[in-house]
C-alpha cells in the first residue's frame, strides 16, 4: 500500500465534524469514487467525528489517499486522549450506547467501510483507523 | 443564530434542509417544529430532504423524533426526496426509520399528507 497524499484534520468541536465529511467527500471523489461509497464512506466519518467530539473530548483526523494494486482508496484515523472504551465488546455491540444516542456509531460506522481497526485503552484514548477502496 | 426556515402552506408545515447540517442545527429544527406545530395547530408536517448528501444515525433519530413528537401532536409527518445512496447507507447503518411515512418526492409526498390528514 502506498501514500499518495495525506494530512491532518481537527476534529474539535460540532463544525468540524461538518468540515470533516466535507474533506473526506474531495478526498473520495478525487480517487472516483462511487457515489454510494463515497456516501457509507462519509457517513462512517460523521459518525465517527462525532464520537471524537462527543466521547473523546475532542482530537484530530489523519488522512490520506493509498493505493493498493492499482486501487485508490481513503484511509482515515480518528484519535483521542479522552477517557477511552471501557468495555469494547459492549461499545460493539448494536444498539447500545453510553451518551443516549442509538448506539449504531461505532457498529455502524464498521459496516460502512471496508477495513476497520480500533485501539483503546481506559484513560490513554481511543484511534479508529478506517479505509474505503474505490 | 442559524436555522432551517419552517414554511406554512395552509394547515401544513414545509421544510427543505439544504444544508450540510451540524447536530445543533438539527436540534434546533427539532424545538422549532414542535414549537410552530403547536402555535399554528398545523395538521401536517412536510420534510424535503433531496438536498441532503448524507444522513447520519444523528440526523435519522431527529427525524424519527420529529415524526413521534408530531404524531403525538396531532398532526403526521412525511419525509420525501431521500437520494437512493443516502437510503441505501442508511439501511447498511441500521436505521430503518420505523414509523416515518416516506414519499419520493414532494408531489406525492403532499399528497400522501392530504390523504393521511383526511383519515386521521
Amino acid at each position: 500500500m502506498s501514500e499518495a497524499s495525506s494530512g491532518t484534520h481537527p476534529v474539535l468541536i460540532e463544525q468540524d465534524v461538518v468540515l470533516a465529511r466535507q474533506l473526506v467527500r474531495r478526498l473520495a471523489q478525487e480517487c472516483g469514487m462511487r457515489l454510494i461509497d463515497l456516501t457509507k464512506l462519509v457517513t462512517a466519518v460523521s459518525e465517527l467525528a462525532r464520537n471524537t467530539v462527543v466521547y473523546g473530548g475532542g482530537g484530530y483526523m489523519d488522512w490520506a489517499v493509498v493505493e493498493k494494486d492499482l486501487r485508490p482508496g481513503v484511509r482515515l484515523t480518528f484519535r483521542d486522549e479522552g477517557p477511552g472504551i471501557p468495555d469494547l465488546k459492549l461499545a460493539m455491540t448494536d444498539g447500545w450506547t453510553s451518551g443516549g444516542g442509538l448506539g449504531l456509531g461505532l457498529t455502524g460506522a464498521k459496516r460502512l467501510v471496508d477495513e476497520f481497526e480500533l485501539e483503546t485503552a481506559p484513560g490513554e484514548g481511543t484511534r479508529v483507523t478506517i479505509t474505503r477502496w474505490s | 443564530m442559524e436555522r432551517i426556515p419552517i414554511l406554512q402552506m395552509g394547515e401544513f408545515l414545509l421544510v427543505t434542509i439544504q444544508v450540510d447540517m451540524h447536530d445543533q442545527l438539527a436540534l434546533t429544527l427539532q424545538d422549532d417544529l414542535s414549537e410552530r406545530i403547536s402555535r399554528t395547530s398545523a395538521r401536517g408536517v412536510l420534510i424535503d430532504i433531496s438536498a441532503l448528501d448524507m444522513v447520519d444515525s444523528f440526523i435519522g433519530r431527529m427525524i424519527g423524533t420529529i415524526s413521534g413528537l408530531s404524531r403525538i401532536m396531532d398532526a403526521q409527518t412525511v419525509l420525501v426526496g431521500m437520494q437512493p445512496a443516502v437510503a441505501i447507507t442508511l439501511v447498511e447503518l441500521g436505521m430503518n426509520l420505523p414509523g416515518v411515512a416516506t414519499a419520493l418526492n414532494v408531489e406525492r409526498g403532499m399528497k400522501l399528507l392530504r390523504d393521511r390528514v383526511e383519515h386521521s
